[in-house]
């Protein structure tokens, strides 16, 4: 019964969003409101039925409906509750289904937000927010159908991946979707406001918090990866420049330079088509990256399966970007800059030059990630770049990039003075200099390490500079010192929301850093009893337990871990095995710390237990990643409140 | 931008980079040659899940046909299993054995299973992986091809289909024995 019922409402939900595109563009064309509400209706329509896919999916999730193909093959009888409702976005087709639900969300919230307040635009945005959602549904309709029918119905499932029973599996891909559809908003915008001739910066200005909220939940998803790749793959690693991480950094980088390269045209009206292109730019690589983890044309550890879908997403992203730039070269007499650049040493070329790395950077992450397409179609080799190439081209440019998050937000506009440039920066330079001088001293040898260390404290000290000014200004006006910072942040929100922001990448800078020039490992085997020794940690194999748990078998590793400090600790690696898995999964044990983490993998062990041999990594300031993360929440929570100023 | 037609170059630059995407759709990534193509299989001696000892070396002269499945395989294993049996009534008289191996499953499951496609070719257990680590099965199922001189001619990942079994069968079948 559930997949007839779950495929009738898709199919209805498809026909709705059509209808609904078709109208809300015919009653833009023609001025007929009664069409624009028809539209509304049918995406207020197509979101009740997206949910109810998502409640019956849930439902024969719980009640073990094998007859429903996607429950049987990612799920069994000994599947716990919560990965049964988190198996939901487990798999393709499953996770289209989330997509197009958020997306829904999205088009709710724009028709709510914005039916009275943007005449003009809106119904262009209506239009192509459900025509997007549309194309979400074919591919639940056709090549992907989350309902489809599996018979004869097996008596037990196959069960999900066990690399996605975690806790990181069930937020990480909420985060990232909720990144790449919210993304949809401001290209939707952009693409009204290129048909109706109003390319000027009123699209920016509404656009502006969705974009930060899309924005802030990619950076999100992308640690929240990191995180589930440090701790469940085991091989104390956060990034590995997978196709398929990259698919999600690319828009990202991307995205931040939309956000940066707004404000030059907000204050100096330039650079109209270089931001239209970045957000059509940005918007296609969302799609791009669903296409390139869906249709298997690279090998990755996430692909999902092959199928026709690759050819609905290639035809899509085709139709986006070739539809969209066309209309932007069909409005470009409209899009000449009405500013000039004054003068090199300014704001606005600070930003171009941001601008020009950040999309450098997306570029060069391209080209690593289809160079095995490259190379077959050159050459009939398939070779893959791996992460030295990335870390190699990557790693200067966003040095610069750090380097220009320092003077970015200070350098005057126009025309900067020497007074303006003395006054803001050269503290902070030799804030800079003094730190990483200090730390050689110290015996720090790494130029990574150095560079970087100099880098965040002139970045920081700039931040610091600003804020202490302006604090100390609102002082005189009677405020102590608490209630004069919160005031200005409540105040200045957007802006010092963005210097969090900042904050926080300087966090995660340092931590990529350190990690990368510190940790260490080492793997030995061990007897019973026996000890090793990194770090200063002593790790002593005390035996092996074996387990049966509701879907696997575990066997267990125990180690005493010692510093010669404190009392010790012990730690418990295992191994998994899932009968549909020939491989063992490697269960992590780790004890986290701001400075170091003491990370256990268990390798090969003697079935009697009188041996095992042991992974030991003491990886250093990785927590700093994650600890960046949570001030850029506080970041970009503060710049998406109300602008305190306008509404005031 | 001064030129009307250069604008265009805008939407053109994205040609390129689309058909090279559309390239990728006649490449395979994971497409892993076997290095076992062309050498001798690798013996086995099993017992049925009937009870009737199974070894490839009796089968010697045979066209063998050996599948790699389980029944937790969802759902490549339960989409080969009708034409499996029809490859093996198909050609049973023409000297072809068809072959299933059972891996990492529970005895009853497999038998289920066995029931339910009526599969009347031997199948057996491979209690400890141990044949499943001589053919290098990386996931199941997986089809491996034998000629009558006992060499591993050919082998299908994902789920057989009547066409792949028929033509490789019939190319094997017109070798001179």
């Amino acid at each position: 019964m559930i997949p007839e019922l779950g495929y009738g409402a898709t199919v209805a939900a498809l026909l709705l969003a059509l209808w609904g595109a078709g109208a809300a563009a015919a009653s833009a064309r023609t001025g007929r409101a009664a069409l624009l509400r028809s539209g509304e209706r049918a995406a207020v329509g197509a979101f009740a039925l997206i949910t109810a896919c998502i409640a019956l999916m849930i439902y024969a999730f719980l009640a073990f409906d094998f007859s429903v193909r996607y429950v049987a093959i990612n799920t069994n009888l000994g599947t716990p509750f919560y990965y049964r409702v988190t198996a939901l976005w487990g798999a393709l087709e499953g996770s289209i289904v989330l997509w197009a639900w958020m997306l829904a969300i999205y088009t709710l919230i724009v028709v709510i937000r914005y039916r009275r307040s943007q005449p003009e635009l809106y119904p262009w945005v209506l239009s192509v927010m459900l025509g997007v959602l549309a194309f979400f549904l074919l591919i639940m309709t056709i090549p992907a159908p989350p309902f489809e029918r599996l018979t004869p119905i097996p008596a037990d499932g196959r069960g999900l991946n066990p690399l996605l029973q975690d806790a990181g599996m069930i937020t990480h891909p909420v985060a990232l979707y909720l990144g790449f559809t919210g993304f949809t908003v401001p290209f939707a915008f952009a693409m009204a406001a290129l048909i109706v001739r109003r390319t000027g910066e009123e699209w920016i200005t509404i656009t502006r918090r969705w974009t930060i909220i899309a924005w802030y939940f990619l950076a999100l998803g992308l640690l929240i990866g990191g995180w589930w790749s440090y701790h469940v793959l085991g091989w104390g690693g956060y990034w590995a420049w997978d196709p398929v991480e990259n698919a999600a950094f690319m828009p990202f980088l991307t995205a931040t330079a939309f956000l940066h390269s707004v404000m030059v045209q907000e204050r100096r009206r330039m650079l109209k088509l270089w931001n239209l292109s970045l957000i059509i730019l940005t918007f296609g690589l969302t799609i791009f990256g669903t296409f390139l983890t869906r249709s298997g044309i690279i090998g990755s550890v996430h692909s999902f399966t092959q199928g026709t879908i690759g050819y609905f997403f290639l035809g899509f992203l085709a139709l986006v970007l070739l539809g969209s730039f066309s209309l932007l070269a069909s409005r470009m007499e409209r899009l000449r800059a009405e500013g000039v650049l004054d003068s090199v040493v300014s704001r606005e070329s600070t930003f171009l030059l941001n601008n020009l790395f950040l999309v450098a950077a997306t570029f060069t992450v391209f080209f690593g990630t289809v160079f095995p397409l490259i190379s077959e179609a050159v050459r009939g080799v398939k070779i893959s770049v791996g992460a030295p190439f990335f870390n190699l081209v990557n790693i200067p440019v966003f040095l610069a990039l750090l380097f220009l998050m320092g003077v970015g937000p200070l350098i005057a506009w126009r025309r900067a003075s020497a007074g303006n440039l003395k006054r803001n920066f050269l503290k902070p330079v030799l804030a800079g200099l003094v730190a990483a001088a200090a730390l050689r001293a110290l015996g720090v040898a790494n130029g990574l390490v150095l560079t970087t260390m100099a880098l965040v404290v002139f970045v920081a000290g700039t931040i610091a500079l600003d804020l202490f000014r302006a604090v100390r200004a609102r002082r005189r006006s009677g405020d102590n010192w608490g209630a004069a910072t919160w005031g200005l942040l409540l105040r200045q929100n957007r802006r010092y929301g963005g210097f969090i922001v900042h904050l926080g990448i300087l966090v995660i800078a340092l931590g990529v850093a350190g990690s990368q020039a510190w940790s260490v490992q080492k793997e030995v085997t061990l007897d019973k009893g026996q000890s090793m020794e990194l770090a200063g940690y002593q790790v002593r194999f005390d035996g092996l337990s074996a387990s049966e748990e509701s879907n696997h078998a575990k066997v267990t590793g125990a180690f005493t871990v010692t510093n010669g400090r404190a009392g010790g600790y012990m730690l418990y690696p295992a191994k998994k095995f899932y009968p549909q898995d020939q491989t063992p999964i490697a269960y992590v044990d780790y004890r986290l710390g701001w400075i170091e983490d003491v990370y256990l993998v268990l390798g090969d062990f003697a079935r009697d237990g009188s041996h095992a041999t042991v992974k030991l990594q003491v990886n250093r300031m990785v927590s700093w990643l994650w600890l960046g993360g949570l001030v850029l929440t506080f970041g970009a929570a503060l710049a998406i409140l109300p602008d305190a100023r306008r509404a005031a | 931008m001064k030129a009307p037609a250069l604008k265009w170059a805008i939407p053109a630059a994205v040609v390129p980079v689309l058909v090279l995407l559309a390239y990728g759709f006649r490449t395979d990534p994971r497409e892993i040659p076997s290095p076992l193509l062309g050498r001798p299989a690798a013996a086995f001696s099993l017992t049925t899940f009937a009870g009737t000892p199974l070894s490839l070396e009796d089968l010697r002269g045979k066209v063998v046909m050996l599948n790699f499945w389980a029944s937790w395989c969802i759902p490549a294993c339960y989409d080969e299993a009708p034409a499996l049996e029809r490859t093996w009534r198909a050609y049973k008289d023409k000297g072809v054995m068809v072959v299933g191996i059972n891996v990492q499953d529970k005895e009853a499951a497999a038998l289920e299973f066995l029931r339910r496609f009526e599969h009347s070719f031997p199948n057996a257990p491979d209690p400890r992986g141990r044949v499943s680590v001589d053919y290098g099965v990386y996931g199941v199922p997986e089809t491996f091809f034998i000629d009558r001189k006992g060499r591993v001619r050919f082998k299908h990942v994902g789920a057989l289909t009547d066409e792949i079994a028929r033509r490789q069968l019939d190319a094997l079948l017109e070798e001179p024995s």
